[in-house]
């Protein structure tokens, strides 16, 4: 009975395969995840807000104020709304009702004409950096050209030439779109949701029920409980990474530039990880809930420290180093890398490996921390 | 390592296990001959469980030794866990697949040839076939137990190693149980069957008393009995309540029971128990000298544990 025997993993395979379809929350669990988090995420976050609501104060009704409120609504991220007074402006600013309030001062027409160069004042409520950010680079841009077309041609400042130009290709997604970003990111959290916390209970589970005293008490290998309990895992996974595959493509029209293949096989090793940290926080819970805080415990940094939610590029050193070891850290670029832009072998072997190392040393500790007696 | 007796299912020697500082198992003996149904008596925490499972190998043993089936406890356990069949003390299969499913993933674990017919052979003997397709969390105490013998039995084992397997079970399905006990031993099965009820410890040949991880005394029920020397009596009447409360708290009592409209009191000396009762003066009841029962003894045995502890 010593060593490996295909037969008894088939048993443990078999068994797990009947509870699994018995219990209707698996299935649901697999399906409507992916799908609940897809529509949330992918619909649901813009880090590149348009339209947003913005208080004008005009103390001068004039063709420039015309311009520039013009001007303004063009670049598509201020929806202006006339306001009485500076002070009824402020308090919707303060309640949040507007994010911008533009003030136009009394006789900023005739201040134009007569090229005293007037200012205008801008209040942001910055409090959320995100929602504001892209708005304000685009009103910067905005009053060297806004009036233009009206001034008397002797106030029209000639362009100065700039001593270079720039030239900005925004590749891979150039309309920001940030779908595109989070979509293929959402691949990586939906897997690390069904694997890494699936496991841990499924392993509890059998010991808080007893049936682990009873599995250890008969003649099966440690190797091929842990294959038995993984393996329809790692089938549930790519029934889901099909899934959001489907939906990406066909209702977020996600592009998929590289190898599908290049792909399915990065995301076994992904979720070789998730498996190998699963079975490690299994072999230390003693309950099913226990097993869940451990899980969550490494589920908050793994969507937070990643770079799926924010940039991995604007974390300090220390949480990028935190975040380097993490295995969605990797699996979030390569997905992101094969599908936006079409990467291959070369250009994501330097994911491959830290993943790849990540699941040996956690697959180690956790063979070493299971035990084959109840001591 | 001591050569197995050729007669002996088990034989071990000075078993010793601890967790962490908590010393359960200290320095027990035990040998249980071929063919035998031993019962395996003690308190809550006497370490039963824990024997049982050393013997099956799922736990290791700190110290101490011997053989299980003419198998070297430490060395091959895996060879042990192919010949014995081991009934945990909680139930311990899976609620979510039924009885049948339930012994075919056993019977497929142990690699047996013609599953379908080990299980309908099982199903038949154990009185199951008509639950078979029934959820094995649907099923009563006294099913679930007959199931988990089931799975025990699949594998033709030579020995049988039942943790408390009637404990919450009712006197019938009790009944049949140790019915089918005694068939198999007949057999030729070796059984140790650790219990908490008395009757049952009689209808072992042999039982074994453990206390604080020890062997304390072993022997037949009769043999046990007899090595207490405890001395009972009982008495009829009205009024036996208030005796046994008052009987209690008097030297030379070591228990004062009420069983139906019988008063039973033991201690160990004869002349200390009898000026007990002469302290009652005349309370109209008739006494008389009974032999003693096993649960008078095991309730000492028990009690003279506390003491000691």
């Amino acid at each position: 009975m010593s060593g490996f025997s295909l037969r008894r993993l088939l048993a443990m395979l078999h068994k797990e395969w009947r509870q699994m379809r018995r219990d209707p929350g698996t299935i649901g669990l697999t399906v409507m995840l992916p799908l609940i988090q897809l529509f949330l995420f992918g619909f649901a976050i813009n880090a590149n807000p348009r339209h947003l609501p913005t208080a004008l104060v005009s103390a001068d009704h004039s063709i420039y104020e015309r311009d520039l409120v013009g001007a303004l609504q063009n670049t598509g991220y201020f929806t202006l709304h006339r306001y009485p007074s500076a002070a009824a402006a402020d308090e919707a600013l303060a309640r949040g009702d507007v994010l911008f309030v533009l003030e136009i001062p009394p006789g900023f027409a005739r201040a134009v004409t007569r090229g005293d160069k007037p200012e205008v004042l801008m209040e942001a409520d910055a409090s959320d950096p995100v929602a504001v950010g892209s708005a304000t680079a685009a009103l910067l841009a905005l009053n060297a050209t806004a009036l233009a077309r009206d001034l008397p041609p002797d106030l029209r400042a000639p362009v100065p030439a700039p001593p270079f130009g720039i030239v900005l290709h925004q590749l891979y997604n150039p309309e920001q779109i940030t779908a595109l970003n989070i979509v293929p990111g959402l691949i990586a959290v939906i897997l690390t949701i069904s694997t890494l916390v699936m496991t841990s209970l499924a392993i509890t589970r059998e010991r808080e029920t007893g049936t682990m005293e009873n599995l250890l008490a008969m003649p099966v290998r440690p190797v091929e409980v842990m294959l038995g309990k993984i393996i329809p895992y790692v089938g549930l996974g790519y029934v889901q990474i099909g899934l959001i595959l489907l939906v990406s493509v066909t209702v977020f029209g996600i592009p998929v530039r590289g190898s599908v293949v290049l792909l399915l096989g990065a995301l076994g090793l992904f979720i070789a990880c998730n498996l190998a940290m699963g079975f490690a926080f299994s072999t230390m819970a003693r309950t099913q809930m226990q097993a869940q805080q451990l899980a969550q415990f490494a589920f908050l940094p793994s969507m937070m420290l990643s770079g799926f939610l924010f940039p991995f590029e604007g974390m300090p050193a220390w949480a990028r180093a935190i975040g380097a070891w993490l295995p969605i850290t990797h699996a979030l670029r390569i997905c992101r890398g094969i599908l936006l832009k079409g990467n291959g072998w070369a250009e994501i072997w330097p994911d491959l490996w830290p993943m790849a190392l990540f699941a040996l040393i956690v697959g180690t500790i956790a063979v070493r921390l299971y035990r084959e007696t109840l001591d | 390592m001591s050569a197995a007796a050729p007669g002996l299912a088990i034989d071990v020697h000075d078993l010793r296990k601890s967790f962490g500082a908590r010393r359960v198992i200290d320095g027990l003996s035990l040998q249980v001959a071929r063919g035998e149904i031993c019962g395996f008596l003690g308190g809550n925490g006497s370490g039963k469980t824990t024997t049982i499972r050393l013997l099956c190998g799922l736990l290791r043993a700190d110290g101490g030794g011997g053989t299980c089936l003419g198998l070297d406890l430490l060395r091959e356990a895996p060879r042990i866990r192919l010949l014995v069949g081991y009934m945990t003390q909680r139930f311990s299969f899976y609620t979510d697949l039924t009885v049948a499913e339930n012994l075919e993933f056993v019977a497929r674990l142990y690699g047996l040839s013609g599953v379908r017919r080990a299980i309908e052979e099982v199903l038949a003997r154990i009185g199951l076939a008509g639950r078979r397709d029934q959820l094995a969390g649907e099923l009563s105490g006294g099913w679930k137990q007959r199931m988990a013998l089931a799975a025990c039995l699949l594998h033709r084992p030579a020995l049988l190693l039942l943790d408390e397997p009637t404990a919450g079970v009712d006197a019938k399905a009790r009944r049949e149980f140790w019915d089918m006990i005694h068939e198999m031993a007949a057999e030729g099965m070796t059984v140790l069957v650790s219990t908490h009820y008395m009757d049952e410890a009689e209808r072992c040949h042999r039982v074994v008393y453990l206390a604080g991880g020890r062997l304390v005394v072993q022997g037949t029920a009769d043999e046990v009995v007899r090595a207490a020397r405890l001395v009972t009596f009982e008495a009829n009447g009205t009024g036996i309540e208030q005796a046994a409360a008052r009987l209690r708290h008097l030297p030379g009592v070591e228990t004062a029971a009420v069983f139906g409209r019988a008063l039973r009191v033991a201690g160990m000396e004869r002349a200390a128990l009898a000026a007990a009762i002469e302290r009652l003066g005349d309370s109209g009841l008739t006494w008389q000298e009974v032999e003693p029962r096993l649960d008078d003894v095991f309730i000492h045995m028990l009690q003279g544990q506390e003491e000691t502890s």
